[in-house]
């Protein structure tokens, strides 16, 4: 189907006023606007894209991937793209926003403000000769066999539809290639900073991120992705990114989603782990109003290693889902997984963590532990691990807990002089530190302690005592 | 008088557990409890640190004068009420170092002190750690998480220690201690006691009595302390067994002269 054709099934579906049709709005634009700066190749899987979002839909809560997760307020929204072949064009942070967000022991940064790459706060200057790092545009002019050898080729867009939805409007995102056997010694941020501006009709924003990280053999680095946007704005933030761990690459990847709690964000994430690789994810997710993270991991290699750490720490009425999705393809692979989840008010959370062990991944060994603890009576968890295990000499594990704090505890805190509140903090502190005690970038842990000392009552007790 | 206690009642679930207690200790004065299982001795433990669980029916407690039944766990705590646990809680997660640290930050606070130095309180610590022969591993461990019996009970001594209480009540601290650990617990506490501090010493035996030994010795049976005596008690009972003491009780319910 040619652009024009397929301009012409946008207007008819959106004349058809569903849920989906604004969403379609603006990809005749966006084509036009690429024109000449990708390959048809490219072109082609953003048509897809669409397509495919337009037969899929909104995902309703009678399917079983979205059972306890409603997207309404996302179907029901009127959003605008900000970029190219889009009214706003671009537009730039205010003063003094984006800086809060940076980390000053990265080696560079990569900022896009609403999605759109933002030069004047990016600095690439640190980055050693050979590794790439730019934004997914500037990527498919320079480096088109480097990108079409794995954009969309991982996340699949078939059945999942804000990948479909991400995949019709890709036009920007970070781009990342370490080359075989460099070693990046400074973790390397990219920040996705939400203005929370409205267009002219006060339509909030949408952003779909577009992000692939290429690491070649035996390459090294670390990433830090943060999402974020400045308190109680409202806007939509769509990414999607592809990780490739080539043979004995070694990634520590850390996502910090910290969005405003009037934002949502629907996140897919696909790793593609190559022989003998070692990856570790660190996904800490603090804001957002409606959150979803889908993380796929693939062990297609013997030998790899994953470790998928994670925190999750809502209140008021935020809601967060996480569905892990790790397939073992091959043999002597081990998995790690440890999320844990911190729910007060009236917040919710889903943990859906599938293992998924092929026919020949023999040695297999997979861990996995979501553990959640509920401050109030009216937060509610769902939490369910699955294992589908298709091969027979492989050890896997899975276990799920959903507690409260130890009145007994509480009671030993109290009688030793630690005041109610403070003993309660201290305990959730303790709940957290066994995933903040895991990242590496000092920076980031320090950040997450303060986070936890700012948001816990009487926390300046348990910062005294830690 | 720094602890009185009157009339106490006191039940759990609708159940009277204690039914009646008085006592009276002063500063520089060693007491001891003694009673068969389900006596209610752990109950008093728990009541004079502020459980909330535990209801107190009818009577009070006085503690240096003022209603203790009024204060909040923590506020007696930083009044100088400490309790060695007979179940010490695992804490996973929080280390004994950080916990100690707060809860003496705490004390210090409320009494108007600033916050502890960090050396001194690692020198303060070390010192006392030597007290009850612990380890220093045991320091940056989470608190009693996968300690031995003997540790748990020795960590409380420890945490005794470092915050120095007016009135320390020892709940079977000696329940399941070997010999060696006993005398480690005994000489720990013997070493704390003074003039201006006081111990209710609760226990199922005799034994740690012949280590800490007691200025009173009361006999606690279905939540009545049935006689009351000096240090000779607790050997009279070791001797003749609770058996003697519920008689005793038996012999007082019937209206005949106590101890004939």
């Amino acid at each position: 189907m040619g652009a024009d054709a397929m301009a012409a099934v946008t207007e008819e579906i959106r004349k058809s006023e569903t849920p989906e049709s604004s969403f379609l709005a603006g990809y005749g634009e966006l084509e036009r606007a690429r024109a000449g700066r990708e390959s048809e190749a490219v072109a082609k899987l953003r048509r897809r894209g669409i397509e495919r979002f337009a037969e899929l839909g909104f995902p309703s809560m009678r399917q079983e991937e979205w059972r306890f997760t409603n997207v309404a307020p996302i179907a029901k929204g009127d959003f605008h793209r900000v970029g190219p072949g889009t009214e706003v064009g671009t537009r730039t942070a205010p003063e003094g926003a984006v800086e809060p967000w940076l980390i000053e022991s990265a080696g560079t940064h990569l900022v896009f403000v609403d999605g759109q790459l933002a030069p004047e706060h990016s600095d690439l200057a640190g980055l050693p000769p050979g590794t790439v790092l730019s934004g997914l545009g500037d990527a498919l002019l320079e480096h088109p066999e480097l990108v079409e050898a794995h954009l969309a080729r991982h996340a699949s867009f078939e059945a999942h539809p804000f990948v479909a939805l991400n995949t019709g409007h890709m036009a920007e995102g970070a781009f990342l290639f370490v080359p075989p056997r460099a070693l990046v010694t400074e973790p390397i941020h990219v920040l996705y900073y939400s203005t929370g501006a409205t267009d002219a009709q006060g339509r909030p924003a949408v952003a779909y991120p577009r992000n692939l990280m290429i690491l070649g053999e035996a390459a090294q680095a670390t990433l830090v992705e943060t999402y974020a946007g400045p308190e109680g704005v409202e806007y939509f933030n769509c990414p999607v990114t592809e990780i490739v761990c080539g043979p004995a690459a070694v990634l520590d990847h850390y996502k910090m989603q910290q969005e405003s709690t009037g934002a949502f964000h629907m996140a897919t994430f696909q790793l593609h782990q190559e022989r003998g690789s070692s990856y570790a994810l660190h996904s800490i997710s603090l804001g957002g109003a409606l959150v979803r993270n889908d993380v796929n991991t693939r062990l297609d290699g013997p030998g790899c290693e994953s470790i998928l750490n994670g925190l999750y720490m809502v209140r008021g009425r935020q809601f967060v889902d996480h569905h892990m999705k790790v397939e073992h393809a091959a043999p002597h692979c081990h998995s790690f997984e440890l999320f844990k989840g911190i729910l007060d008010e009236r917040s919710r959370a889903v943990f859906n963590g599938l293992i998924h062990v092929h026919p020949g991944a023999q040695k297999t060994d997979a861990k996995q532990s979501n553990q959640n603890l509920l401050l109030s009576d009216q937060a509610l968890v769902n939490s369910h691990p699955q294992l589908l295990i298709f091969a027979d000499d492989v050890r896997c594990t899975h276990g799920s807990t959903v507690g409260q704090l130890d009145d007994d505890a509480v009671f030993y805190l109290r009688s030793r002089g630690i005041g109610d509140e403070a003993a309660r903090s201290l305990l959730v502190y303790a709940f957290a530190s066994d995933i903040v005690g895991r990242i590496k970038v000092s920076e980031l842990r320090r950040d997450l302690e303060e986070f936890l000392f700012t948001r816990l009552p009487k926390g300046e007790v348990v910062r005294q005592a830690v | 008088m720094l602890l009185e206690i009157q009339n106490l009642h006191v039940s759990v679930d609708g159940n009277e557990i204690l039914k009646g207690v008085d006592l009276a200790l002063d500063r520089g004065e060693v007491h001891a409890i003694m009673g068969p299982n389900g006596s209610g001795k752990s109950t008093l433990a728990q009541v004079l640190a502020g459980r909330e669980e535990y209801e107190v029916t009818e009577g009070r407690i006085l503690y240096d004068g003022e209603d203790l039944l009024e204060m909040a766990p923590e506020e007696r705590a930083r009044e100088g009420i400490f309790l060695a646990f007979q179940y010490p809680v695992e804490i996973p997660g929080v280390s004994n170092t950080y916990f100690l640290k707060a809860a003496l930050n705490a004390i210090r606070k409320h009494r108007g002190e600033p916050a502890i130095d960090a050396m001194d309180f690692l020198a303060l610590v070390r010192e006392k750690m030597k007290l009850v022969k612990m380890e220093e591993t045991l320091l940056n461990r989470p608190v009693n998480e996968g300690f031995s019996g003997g540790e748990k009970k020795r960590n409380e001594i420890f945490h005794m220690s470092v915050l120095d209480p007016t009135l320390a009540v020892l709940d079977e601290t000696d329940s399941g201690l070997d010999i060696d650990a006993l005398r480690i617990v005994a000489d720990g506490v013997s070493s704390l006691r003074g003039p201006e501090r006081a111990f209710l010493v609760i226990t199922h035996y005799q034994r740690i009595l012949n280590y800490i030994v007691p200025d009173r010795v009361h006999v606690l049976v279905d939540g009545r302390i049935v006689q009351s005596g000096g240090p000779e008690l607790a050997e009279e009972l070791e001797v003749k067994g609770y058996g003697w003491a519920e008689e005793h009780l038996a012999a007082q319910a019937a209206g005949a002269p106590a101890g004939a």
